[in-house]
């Protein structure tokens, strides 16, 4: 670990103007600190920004703002999230430990960097640690890695759980720049493909601090979040699926999904969506969005079997959330 | 970097560089041992004790971000020939082998213990704003940040159910 | 005093089933308990120091190569570094067990990525670590053998590994059923969860080091060598280590590296592994691939059975995963072969992994037995039943004592295997039962013992001996306390320190027979010293609660001692009855799986053992190892696995995130139950070890119940999801 300032900020202003190009904000720690004691990241300037007032939970405008400092324990407890958004707190539960849980933020989670192999490793060439060395992890070990939205400077994967289902949810993230203008990007537009920068990985500028995730009122309909893992905890997913179907007299009327461990961001594709809504369940209508959603899957040596993975538990997803009508 | 922490009920000054996790705070310069080093990445649970009531890896905490902040570890949880309700059930029901991985196992079980108490529901609970049941399955899920490579693992469930049912 | 047994005969006579104290075989609790649940037991790198600094060691990150320098002078600029080195006493390789003497050193050369090739000391471990990760190093890179599964790699037949017996290609082809397979399992790591670490000081010429190594007498010559000092000179101490599992029965290069820096600089010295060094530095288990060719008869008895095994090491090392080491032994057949391959590769050291051998070989071979219950319609037991020999088949020995019917019928009966459904379903879950034998060689070493019997009636026991989580601390204690009939809290044991009387160290399932022994004959002179003091036979003595009874008259032990302590070293030795006779453990597993129709995903439902393993010394941490070595199975069925890079030979999964041991959700509560046995073959205390025999063939009960419940057979481990799932059917 490289030695860095240290600055507890007291304020978003305080922490935004302290912040910059070359520092970190630094919240739970949980994935930082990992990553900096194997000089992976290397800030030269930490912004601690634990004692701002960020740890809310409130409800506006029927909907919920997270504070960007809300752990995921104290989120995946909160009642209203239980009742109203339950494939968020089936998310969080999923991740990691009750350990990392308590530390690990809201905002902090959203920004969780792969779990690449060769990220981790700073002897191996990786164009999202160090730009332009090359990818070792293609010919190399990809269980881990993505199938969709890869390039061929950068196939891995995002590893949040939670990111998943806020996505899923149509999650907004809201962001103060230095200066103090505060703009809300949606999650959707929010990660960045890899392409020939997989080093960028979002649209936050060197200052820009997550305030806060809001959520829109709950939609209808049935939600829940599925993960296969290697383990049975403590694992990160090698494909998760969040989902919320509604029906409507045998049709489905609303349909949203994303999924985990298999995108080099949290991944949702509307085709998939748009080819269930108005239809009537059937083996053949699930077949057909397993095929548009990995119609342009990349799979690598390790990681073929996430295809026929992701499509039989998207499948048994859809079938468990369309009820007996799905038969 | 002055730090201040409680730490089991005294305050201790530190001054570290900035770089000091708590757990090596502990460790190396408040010959506080007990708090264990497994894996110094938050995948192994040995370094796990109670910050303000929360059970962390304290290998992934800084320790000047912990600030005024009250911290319990192993040692402010039991001594010998004053063990709490846990610890006690640990060494009835040989809930450890080497002993390495344990005081992480006991810190996380007595803040855990606490969460069910909150009524947080886990990975496992099947409904998830219901009262929960601490069945195996619910302290097995609950203690899976906590790695045991002897794999006391049954009989860490079996102190921690006979605990938590002496307490009702 | 002295009493030295070298085990030559057989001893039958059961003494400590004539001892009234209640102690010994009991579930006392750990008497170290209260010290590991508080965090007050020291473990290496406890011992602090004033004045102490950190090293932290610098890894190669080429396969092969030579390191012409290192850029030194950069790194000690940096605030806190006090020193950068390397060099020829740096150990490249850890120690094998039992090495007694140094390992592979030097620095110069470097023959895989992660060899510790320089250290960096600083006044703290933060400065210490930037300094290692900053240290750019000099390197030339030669040609490397990555890959030991890769076309056309040289493979070694050593002629001392390879055995025939009779004419297996005709039993084969005469038999009624056959099973020719290859199983492959993945290399593994030890992880024990403390880390390797040590902290030296020098007093003159005097090492003082506390590290985390599993056989004292042996790690203090390594040592010695590897400095090119006396023996006499270091005094090692390791009083508690965080589990071992082969992986601290040698030096590693923590140890020597503190001890360079340490002299090198004057002040004491701490080096603690990180957990990426662990996987990368102190030894594998190689990965296997192995032949199985059985023949049986129409009746499921085996005519012959041919196991060919390759596994792979670095160059200049003679340790080859035994992976043959059961097959002689456990099953009919008088048509055999066994052989050993060995690739040579460019990866971290080869070494022991709890119960090398049998772990991964008897894991293949209950694999393929199941493979022949399918094939004949035979119920698994009772195919294996209609196995067992009478004598060691391809050893032509006798058996000390043979209890794998006992343990096989137990465990059936216990588990309710006659109860189970074919096709059950629970939900999305296709459930199915597997088992399998277990059995793992038996064996002790030279081992020595004081016992002390006090004038106030406290008895003290000192040796060398370690408790690497295995409780020691417990069955020592139980032993002399059964004898000497002194209650548990008079007794205090003292271990894992080298000025103590040399033991034979934790591995190989040999401590407790080894130690506990040497503890045993120290109390059996002590015993006959006091029945000289009451003129009567030792045998007519009855020792209970420190008190003597002889012809109905009590006497207080303390009135025999008199002022002075008794004292008492006892010793044992191997002799005829380990060469002449096949001693081994025996056992069995039966469990019950989840298969996830959707996914594929895996998950243990139940598991038994019943086990046989002689005497059994302490109930509860008996089983706690039981518990250990089942659950490592699990682990090796289900998840474990090193991914080596093909291209460089680097360890890709070197961590705990990724290299998967069993959390607490993967492990249901297992149940253990022991045969009662008395090997007097083993040793004066008829009890054999039990460190091991848990992981031995535990993870095939499992790959056996998922084919039952889908079909699938894996036979390339673990049995991950994607192995499983081209055999689900449809969603």
């Amino acid at each position: 670990m490289k030695p860095f300032d240290y600055i507890r900020a007291d304020s978003t202003t305080h922490a935004t103007r302290a912040a910059g190009q070359g520092a970190n904000f630094i919240a739970g720690g949980t994935n930082l600190l990992d990553l900096m004691k194997l000089e992976v990241m290397a800030p030269h300037k930490l912004v601690d920004i634990n004692r701002l007032d960020l740890h809310q939970i409130t409800e506006v405008d029927g909907g919920l703002r997270i504070g960007a400092l809300v752990s995921n324990s104290d989120l995946a407890a909160d009642m209203t999230v239980r009742k109203q958004y339950p494939v968020l707190s089936e998310a969080l539960l999923a991740g990691a430990s009750g350990q990392l849980r308590n530390k690990a933020t809201t905002g902090g989670n959203l920004l969780q960097r792969t779990r690449c192999y060769y990220f981790y490793d700073t002897a191996m060439p990786c164009n999202k640690r160090e730009p332009g060395t090359g990818c070792q992890a293609m010919e190399g070990a990809t269980r881990l890695h993505a199938i969709l939205g890869t390039s061929d400077a950068c196939i891995a994967s995002h590893p949040s759980d939670m990111a998943v289902a806020m996505r899923l949810l149509d999650a907004v993230v809201e962001i103060e720049s230095a200066g103090g203008a505060v703009r809300s990007v949606p999650l959707s537009e929010f990660y960045r493909l890899p392409g020939q920068t997989p080093h960028i990985e979002t649209v936050l500028e060197p200052s820009d601090l997550i305030i806060a995730v809001t959520l829109p009122a709950p939609a209808k309909g049935a939600q829940t979040y599925r993960k296969v893992r290697d383990r049975a905890s403590y694992a990160f997913a090698m494909v998760s699926v969040a989902a919320r179907v509604q029906m409507d007299e045998g049709t489905i009327t609303d349909a949203a999904l994303a999924f985990g461990g298999i995108g080099s961001q949290p991944w949702r594709n509307p085709a998939v969506e748009k080819a269930l809504i108005g239809q009537k369940p059937s083996p053949e209508l699930f077949a057909k969005a397993a095929d548009i959603l990995l119609a342009d899957a990349k799979p690598q040596k390790d990681n073929a079997f996430k295809v026929p993975l992701t499509r039989r538990t998207l499948i048994a997803t859809l079938k468990e959330l369309c009820g007996k009508d799905a038969a | 970097m002055k730090t201040s922490l409680t730490i089991n009920g005294t305050e201790h000054q530190l001054d570290a560089d900035s770089r000091t996790t708590l757990l090596d705070a502990l460790r190396n310069h408040l010959d506080l041992t007990g708090t264990k080093k497994g894996c110094d990445h938050g995948q192994c649970g040995a370094c796990t004790l109670i910050v303000n009531g929360r059970r962390i890896n304290s290998c992934l905490s800084l320790a000047c971000m912990h600030d005024g902040d009250e911290i319990t570890t192993i040692e402010g949880l039991g001594q010998p020939g004053n063990l709490s309700d846990l610890q006690d059930a640990f060494v009835k029901h040989d809930g450890f082998q080497c002993g390495y991985c344990t005081p992480g196992q006991i810190c996380s079980a007595t803040a855990m213990l606490q969460e069910v108490k909150d009524g947080w529901p886990s990975h496992v609970s099947a409904d998830l704003t219901g009262d929960v049941d601490l069945t195996n399955a619910e302290i097995s899920e609950r203690m899976s940040g906590n790695l045991c490579r002897c794999a006391a693992y049954p009989n860490i469930v079996d102190a921690i159910r006979e605990t938590a049912e002496g307490r009702k | 005093m002295n009493a030295h047994l070298k085990m030559d005969k057989p001893d039958d006579r059961n003494r400590l089933d004539d001892m009234a104290q209640g102690l010994l075989g009991t579930a006392m609790d750990r008497p170290e308990g209260p010290l590991k649940v508080t965090g007050t037991a020291t473990y290496a790198h406890e011992a602090h120091q004033p004045g102490m600094l950190h090293g932290v060691l610098v890894r190669a990150t080429i396969a092969r190569g030579t390191l012409d320098g290192v850029e030194a002078a950069a790194v000690e600029k940096m605030p806190g570094v006090r020193k950068v080195m390397w060099g020829d006493k740096f150990l490249r390789n850890p120690a094998q067990g039992t090495a007694n003497k140094a390992p592979v050193q030097g620095s110069s050369e470097i023959y895989y990525i992660g060899q510790p090739v320089a250290l960096v000391v600083a006044d703290s471990f933060e400065a210490a670590r930037h300094g290692a990760q900053s240290l750019e190093l000099r390197m030339t890179a030669g040609t490397a053998v990555p890959d030991a599964k890769a076309d056309g790699v040289a493979v070694e037949r050593p002629e001392k590994k390879q055995s025939s017996m009779g004419d297996l290609k005709a039993a084969m082809q005469d038999a009624a059923f056959t099973v020719d397979q290859r199983y492959t399992t993945p290399g593994h790591n030890s992880a024990p969860m403390e880390p390797h670490s040590a902290i030296a000081w020098w007093d003159g010429d005097q090492l003082t080091l506390h590290a985390s190594n599993q056989m004292l007498k042996y790690n203090v010559n390594e040592v010695a060598d590897s400095l090119g000092i006396d023996p006499e000179n270091v005094h090692l101490l390791a009083p508690y280590v965080g589990g071992g599992f082969g992986s601290k029965l040698g030096i590693s290069p923590d140890a020597v590296a503190a001890a360079l820096a340490a002299k090198e600089l004057g002040v004491p010295v701490s080096v603690m592994l990180t957990r990426q060094q662990v996987f990368e530095n102190v030894m594998r288990r190689s990965e296997t691939a192995q032949d199985f060719q059985l023949a049986a008869d129409k009746d499921g008895v085996l005519r012959g059975i041919g196991h060919t095994a390759r596994v792979s090491q670095l160059p200049d090392e003679s340790f080859a995963e035994p992976v043959t080491q059961a097959t002689p032994f456990l099953y009919k057949g008088e048509n055999r072969e066994t052989h050993m391959e060995i690739v040579r590769v460019n990866q971290t050291c080869a070494g022991s992994v709890r119960a090398p051998g049998e772990a991964v070989g008897l894991t293949a071979l209950e694999i393929a037995m199941d493979e022949l219950a399918v094939a004949t319609g035979i119920d698994p037991v009772e195919l294996r039943k209609r196995n067992i020999p009478d004598r060691s088949p391809g050893e032509d020995k006798p058996f000390s004592s043979h209890k794998l019917a006992e343990a096989l019928d137990d465990g059936a009966a216990i588990f309710g295997w006659a109860d189970r459904k074919k096709g059950a379903t629970d939900g999305e879950w296709l459930i199915g039962y597997g088992m399998s034998s277990a059995a793992r060689v038996n064996m002790i070493g030279e081992s020595h013992a004081r016992v002390t019997l006090n004038p106030d009636g406290t008895l003290l026991i000192e040796t060398d001996m370690t408790d690497i989580g295995t409780g020691t601390y417990a069955i020592l204690t139980q032993i002399a306390g059964e004898m000497l009939g002194v209650p548990q809290d008079r007794i205090e044991t003292r271990l894992g320190d080298s000025k103590l009387p040399k033991s034979a160290g934790s591995g190989g399932s040999w401590g407790a027979s080894s130690a506990g022994s040497s503890v045993y004959m120290a109390c059996e002179k002590l015993r006959q010293t006091i029945a000289a003091k009451l003129n009567c036979d030792e045998g007519d003595l009855t020792l209970k609660d420190g008190t003597a009874t002889f012809a109905n008259k009590q006497t207080p032990l303390t009135d025999l001692v008199g002022d002075a302590p008794m004292v008492v070293e006892g010793a044992i030795e191997p002799g005829k009855t380990q060469k002449d006779f096949r001693q081994a453990t025996f056992g069995s597993f039966f469990c019950e799986v989840g298969v996830n129709s959707v996914t594929g995903e895996v998950r243990l439902r139940r598991m038994h053992g019943s086990f046989a393993a002689g005497r059994i010394l302490n109930a509860k941490t008996a089983r706690s190892q039981c518990l250990g070595g089942m659950t490592f199975g699990i682990g090796m069925a289900l998840t474990e696995e090193l991914i080596q890079d093909t291209r460089d030979g680097h360890l890709v999964n070197h961590d705990l995130a990724e290299y998967h041991i069993p959390v607490n959700a993967d492990v249901p509560q297992l149940s253990v139950n022991f045969i009662a046995e008395r090997d007097p073959y083993a040793n004066p205390m008829q009890a054999k070890g039990i460190g091991e025999l848990g992981i031995c063939g535990a993870g095939a009960a499992i790959i056996n119940a998922i084919y039952d419940a889908t079909g699938v057979r894996v036979r390339d481990l673990p049995a991950t999801m994607d192995k499983i799932l081209p055999g689900l059917p449809d969603v």
